[in-house]
């Protein structure tokens, strides 16, 4: 469609997704962000959340995040993540384990406000999914 | 001369080598397949990764403030040379390549009277340099009894480094793997990670593209630089594993080969001197009957 243009989520192991989309919405590090076509060039970094890709009004996929980088050129869009999974995937094992880890990180005393930030709304992303899925 | 029954053993012996190294020629030829797959499944990412960052360097403007990582910390005193190798051996020449090439490496930053410190990834490589620059290695990492090496491995190494270099520890990092070409070249590769080489001048036409930034370029700099050397550090490793079996396989094929001419000979060896044995006798009995 003339509305589409090209996503990619890449991690360092595989190519996790490669399509044409309507719009993606992503939790960029200073607040969620959709993007459509013909949308200014942009880099930006990711803080933990959901990407949901528009393939179609309908059709849409999730992914869960922890980081990631987002480059927007010339009508094609670029995710770099090392931790971008499927939401389909995600059993509540890895999310307990994940949000075990978070909270033991949070405890510690030395972190730096940002890394809090990013921490907290790692689990708050857990703690929502955790509910959809129970 | 040895005996018939020496040579008899050593043919066996011979032969029973050859089944191993083809074995292992076969497994190496597999595993190479897979990690090829890897290695070229890897390289999409460190190349945008790399496009990221020419781009974000690029627009710039104030390079005194720039990352550390970036512009390095103006001085040049301290290397940090981490050898990436593998933790086994048996692949040819493929632990030695790159130990030679760290080694004239360290050679020269010792000849210009700057400090050398080593991080070794994989114990071949340790093995190999602890002989003669025991005293600089700071550090050892193995993937010993890993069946695969992922990115957290990877991204360990990179911490390790980035707490290092944020102790003031060094100032300018190399890491030395080797390449995977094809099956019978791997080059042994020196890529410095910090700081970051001064960017190919050619891509300066690229510069034209404007992109819109949010945090600021600074911010996302501080957070990206560190990501690429994990980055980096995966991608040696992935090439290293691709070019450890290419190496094996073209190691294990010659010594099937050399095996196969060994025994060739020996089976020669071993009929001339079973016929020679013959004739002997032969040359006693008739020596005997025309005397008579």
């Amino acid at each position: 469609m003339e509305s589409d243009f090209k996503v990619e989520i890449i991690s360092p192991e595989k190519i996790i997704f490669s399509d044409n989309v309507k719009m993606i919405t992503f939790p960029s590090y200073e607040g969620d962000m959709s993007i459509l076509k013909g949308h200014i060039s942009i880099i930006t970094f990711l803080r933990p959340g959901i990407i949901k890709v528009h393939k179609s009004d309908q059709n849409t996929i999730d992914f869960f995040v922890e980081d990631g980088t987002v480059e927007y050129f010339n009508d094609s869009l670029v995710i770099l993540s090392a931790s971008a999974i499927n939401l389909k995937d995600i059993t509540k094992e890895f999310l307990e384990h994940l949000s075990r880890e978070a909270q033991e990180q949070l405890k510690k005393e030395n972190i730096t406000d940002q890394e809090r930030y990013i921490l907290n709304h790692k689990l708050d992303t857990i703690k929502e999914k955790e509910f959809k899925l129970s | 001369m040895p005996s018939l029954d020496d040579l008899k053993k050593r043919i066996s012996s011979v032969k029973s080598t050859q089944k191993i190294t083809k074995a292992m020629k076969m497994v190496a030829a597999a595993k190479l397949r897979r990690a090829q797959e890897s290695a070229e499944k890897g390289r999409p990412f460190s190349e945008r990764m790399n496009n990221i960052i020419l781009n974000l360097s690029q627009s710039i403007s104030d390079k005194e403030s720039a990352s550390k990582f970036l512009v390095g910390t103006g001085k040049d005193k301290v290397h940090l040379c981490v050898v990436i190798t593998a933790d086994r051996g048996l692949c040819g020449g493929f632990n030695t390549n790159i130990c030679r090439k760290a080694k004239s490496y360290f050679e020269k930053i010792l000849k210009e009277g700057k400090t050398l410190k080593i991080l070794t990834v994989g114990s071949k490589g340790n093995d190999q340099l602890k002989r003669a620059y025991n005293n600089y290695i700071i550090d050892k990492i193995s993937f010993k009894g890993m069946k695969k090496v992922s990115y957290k491995e990877a991204e360990n190494v990179g911490n390790k480094i980035i707490d290092l270099f944020n102790d003031n520890q060094f100032d300018v990092c190399k890491i030395f793997y080797n390449k995977f070409k094809n099956v019978i070249t791997q080059i042994p590769q020196e890529q410095q990670i910090i700081p970051i080489e001064s960017l190919k001048k050619e891509e300066d036409k690229k510069s034209e593209n404007f992109y819109e930034f949010e945090p600021d370029e600074t911010e996302i700099l501080e957070n990206l630089l560190p990501r690429n050397i994990s980055t980096q550090i995966f991608k040696a490793i992935l090439e290293n594993a691709a070019s450890e079996q290419g190496s094996r396989m073209t190691a294990m094929d010659n010594a099937t080969r050399n095996a196969g001419d060994l025994v060739d000979k020996l089976t020669i060896t071993y009929n001339r001197s079973r016929q020679a044995a013959i004739t002997k006798e032969l040359i006693e009995i008739i020596s005997g009957a025309e005397s008579l």
